[in-house]
């Protein structure tokens, strides 16, 4: 940007798409979005909170980092959002906007709860823990399927109508919540006595499972998106509706079957949350993930891969916040502020890798 | 090129002042935490706290400022103390224990009810470790020797701002104020005074809390009737806000609170400006700069007491007491300052009051001030069980004795455990079946 301009009478900067960009040009335009956060953000730290900007990014790096159980505690939130952005990646491929990944989530994670309080004494583990599968995915599927059959149907907006079904969900979980909670002042984590339902501890951590559930996930989702036949459905439908149609692809059913998958899958999170990392079920057990998930899928342009690394970033930042809090006595806005800088300008960076910022008078190709 | 560089300030600029802006909130906080930490420390002893909010919500700050009350009162310094701050009451609450753990805490404590059942997962892991689940209520039952819980008498002080708010409606009656003519609504079909109180949850906590407020109004004004609105939520503006509007639109003249924002004074506050007689006790914090003109006083905790003696006891090595439970005799609870609002005399009756608490002459529940179903209440078997209510029939988590609450003529709460347990219905009070909208 500093190199002269010639003096020719038109727009100073224009903006121009990119058609292609190397893989190497890339990976230098994050890396210099993510220094010139690391800048602004010591600017605000030393300004703002009067600390050391590289004593804060120590901690903020500690956050996940310090010890093995921080580092396996952020595996666990990682799986926890892969999972769900796993879930959303065929969806909005298809550019089906499935905004309801919450209400998914927790409607799983519900099914999940009431299969373990109600089956837990009754059912020998193999056949609960199957139970809870089922169940959980069938409610994710369900909450996917309602949406997807209406816009299939009468041509309703998937966006509105998925983003309601979140707050039915919530207001589901809520019920049934205070009605399992009974005189007891909080639900609590379910099955106290009996650890049925629970997932048994691997290698020292009850997520263990959580983990290996979502790594087999990312892989099998790859898979299907990229070499299996509902994978190319998907990718032609989400170019052009039509096109679709030409080609003999049934459209309706590519849209419901794929929701059902991304439904399921949500479901599946729902199962893995209440299993395997709270025991319990709540209206915030899905904590916003089902948004957050959307940028993970998108950033990553459906590459569950990709997806992997964009939720470790989320995920680092996100404790990193945490521990800056807590090291500093910081409220922890500050350090939200302290984050969101990073994240803004990693997001902004995709601007940079997409377009291209012409100056005045500098040759130029168009874009497409 | 001076076109380019232009553009690149105006966006340094707007950056940074949109980082100051929003930052400047934090600053202060941090200047302090950041201080304190250089001064020599008194002893090595490691604090963990995990906390439901952080500073900005009232609970938790009273919680902040007390542990940093006792950490000062013991000559320690924020080097001897690891915050969580906005854990939730989840597993997040067993990730900060054991992270807590992890940095070689020996004491922590968590101030939220819905953190219990995740301490005590932590307790069990973490034998060597003192786990306190504040507001809690079974770590007795529970048979581990390090986890504990602790709860403030709180209904002493609820009593005493009850006092407070009947002394005003004394005033209001007497000097003409309050008449069926000046607001009729106000008064009953048999000429009682209606009085109103926002209440959380109907859980044991907010009705021990209620019943004592109420008490303490009736013990000086006799002909008072309260109503009580749920709002289902510990700490929501807006619906206590509307609570405290609608009990105000039903006639009320005093609006208590047992929920943790500014909401009902501020409707209170408001509704006073619009002429209605109405006034407010809070919880927590002093209310004067939310309700200037509307607040009389608030009930709160002082934890400083409790923080003090449990780390000091931690710092010795003795034992942190299992179920502790203190009020006026100690300084545990208290009422804020009382404002220019309140009654002439109220001062001097708070003490005559405070004073009669701390000696035991006067006791929050007589069952000679109360009756439920229009008889004097004789027995009251209180189940200490904890159950888990969750597939619809009780099932024992950890078994507790039936005791008897009614000795000496009154019910003994906060003796049998520190969590409260007084849940009866006395006659006065009127619950409404619908939460606040």
């Amino acid at each position: 940007m500093t190199k002269a301009t010639q003096p020719v009478h038109e727009p100073l900067l224009r903006i121009a798409k990119r058609d292609g960009i190397p893989f190497s040009k890339k990976v230098l335009i994050r890396a210099v979005a993510i220094l010139l956060a690391l800048v602004v953000d010591a600017l605000f730290i030393f300004f703002v909170t009067g600390l050391n900007p590289l004593a804060v990014y120590g901690v903020m790096y500690q956050g996940t980092f310090a010890t093995s159980v921080r580092f396996s505690w952020a595996m666990r939130d990682l799986a926890t959002l892969l999972c769900v952005g796993i879930a959303l990646a065929p969806a909005f491929k298809m550019r089906f906007w499935n905004i309801g990944a919450e209400g998914q989530v927790l409607i799983g994670g519900m099914a999940t709860a009431l299969t373990m309080v109600y089956l837990g004494s009754s059912l020998p583990a193999p056949l609960l823990f199957l139970a809870m599968f089922v169940a959980s995915t069938a409610a994710g599927a369900l909450w996917g399927f309602i949406p997807a059959w209406f816009k299939s149907r009468w041509n309703t907006n998937e966006t509105l109508f998925t983003l309601m079904m979140n707050y039915v969900a919530t207001s589901i979980v809520a019920c049934l919540t205070n009605i399992m909670r009974g005189q007891a002042s909080s639900l609590g984590t379910l099955n106290k006595a009996t650890k049925a339902g629970w997932f048994p501890v691997l290698f020292g951590q009850r997520y263990t499972i959580n983990v290996i559930v979502v790594l087999v996930l990312t892989f099998a989702m790859y898979a299907y998106l990229k070499y299996s036949k509902h994978g190319y459905e998907i990718a032609v439908v989400g170019e052009s509706e039509n096109t679709a149609r030409y080609a003999g692809i049934n459209v309706r059913r590519v849209m419901i079957r794929t929701m059902l998958i991304s439904g399921a899958i949500c479901g599946l999170c729902g199962f893995l949350i209440v299993a395997g990392k709270d025991q319990t079920i709540s209206t915030t057990s899905a904590g916003g993930r089902g948004f957050t998930a959307i940028i993970v899928a998108w950033l990553a342009k459906f590459n569950t891969f990709y997806m992997a690394l964009i939720s470790f970033l989320l995920v680092f930042l996100e404790r990193g916040a945490s521990e800056i809090a807590s090291a500093y006595s910081l409220n922890e806005y500050a350090a939200d502020i302290i984050t969101g800088i990073i994240l803004f300008f990693i997001l902004g960076s995709e601007f940079f890798i997409n377009y291209r910022v012409v100056r005045r008078g500098e040759t130029h190709k168009e874009g497409k | 090129m001076k076109k380019v560089l232009g553009i690149l300030l105006a966006a340094v600029m707007a950056f940074s002042l949109a980082a100051c802006s929003t930052g400047s909130t934090a600053s202060g906080s941090t200047a302090e935490g950041g201080q304190t930490a250089e001064g020599a420390s008194a002893s090595d002893i490691k604090v963990g706290a995990i906390l439901l909010g952080d500073e900005t919500e009232g609970y938790t700050a009273a919680h902040i400022n007390g542990i940093k009350q006792a950490l000062e009162n013991l000559g320690l310094t924020e080097d001897n103390i690891v915050w969580k701050y906005k854990v939730a009451e989840d597993s997040a609450c067993m990730d900060a224990a054991e992270d807590l753990v992890g940095q070689g805490c020996d004491i922590i404590f968590s101030n939220s009810y819905g953190h219990q059942t995740y301490m005590v997962e932590a307790a069990e892991k973490y034998p060597d470790v003192t786990f306190v689940a504040m507001t809690g209520d079974f770590a007795a039952l529970t048979g581990l020797d390090n986890f504990k819980n602790a709860f403030t008498k709180v209904y002493q002080s609820r009593y005493v701002s009850g006092v407070v708010a009947g002394m005003k409606l004394k005033e209001l009656v007497e000097s003409g104020e309050l008449t069926t003519e000046t607001q009729p609504d106000s008064f009953d079909a048999d000429g009682n005074i209606k009085i109103g109180y926002v209440g959380a949850y109907s859980y044991a906590e907010v009705v021990s809390g209620y019943t004592a407020f109420y008490l303490g109004v009736r013990s000086v004004m006799p002909n008072v009737v309260m109503e009580v609105m749920y709002t289902n939520s510990w700490f929501d503006i807006d619906k206590e806000g509307a609570a405290a509007e609608a009990l105000i639109a039903n006639g009320c003249v005093i609006i208590g609170q047992h929920a943790d924002s500014t909401g009902a004074p501020a409707a209170t506050e408001k509704m006073l400006g619009t002429g209605r007689i109405c006034y407010s006790i809070g919880y927590n914090i002093d209310m004067i700069d939310t309700a200037p003109n509307a607040a009389l006083t608030s009930a709160t905790n002082v934890w400083s007491v409790y923080y003090t003696e449990a780390i000091q006891a931690a710092m010795n090595g003795e034992e942190v007491p299992v179920d502790w439970a203190k009020g006026y005799d100690d300084g545990a609870v208290a009422i804020t300052t009382l404002s220019d609002n309140c009654a002439e005399g109220t001062a001097e009756k708070v003490a005559e009051v405070e004073a009669a608490l701390k000696d035991g002459s006067l006791q929050v529940f007589d069952t000679s001030t109360f009756t439920v179903g229009g008889e004097t209440v004789t027995t009251a078997q209180v189940d200490l069980t904890f159950y888990d209510y969750s597939t619809g029939e009780p099932t024992v988590l950890y078994q507790g004795e039936t005791k008897e609450a009614i000795t000496d003529g009154y019910f003994s709460e906060s003796e049998l455990r520190s969590a409260p347990y007084f849940a009866l219905r006395i006659d006065g009070i009127t619950e409404d079946a619908e939460p606040v909208a």
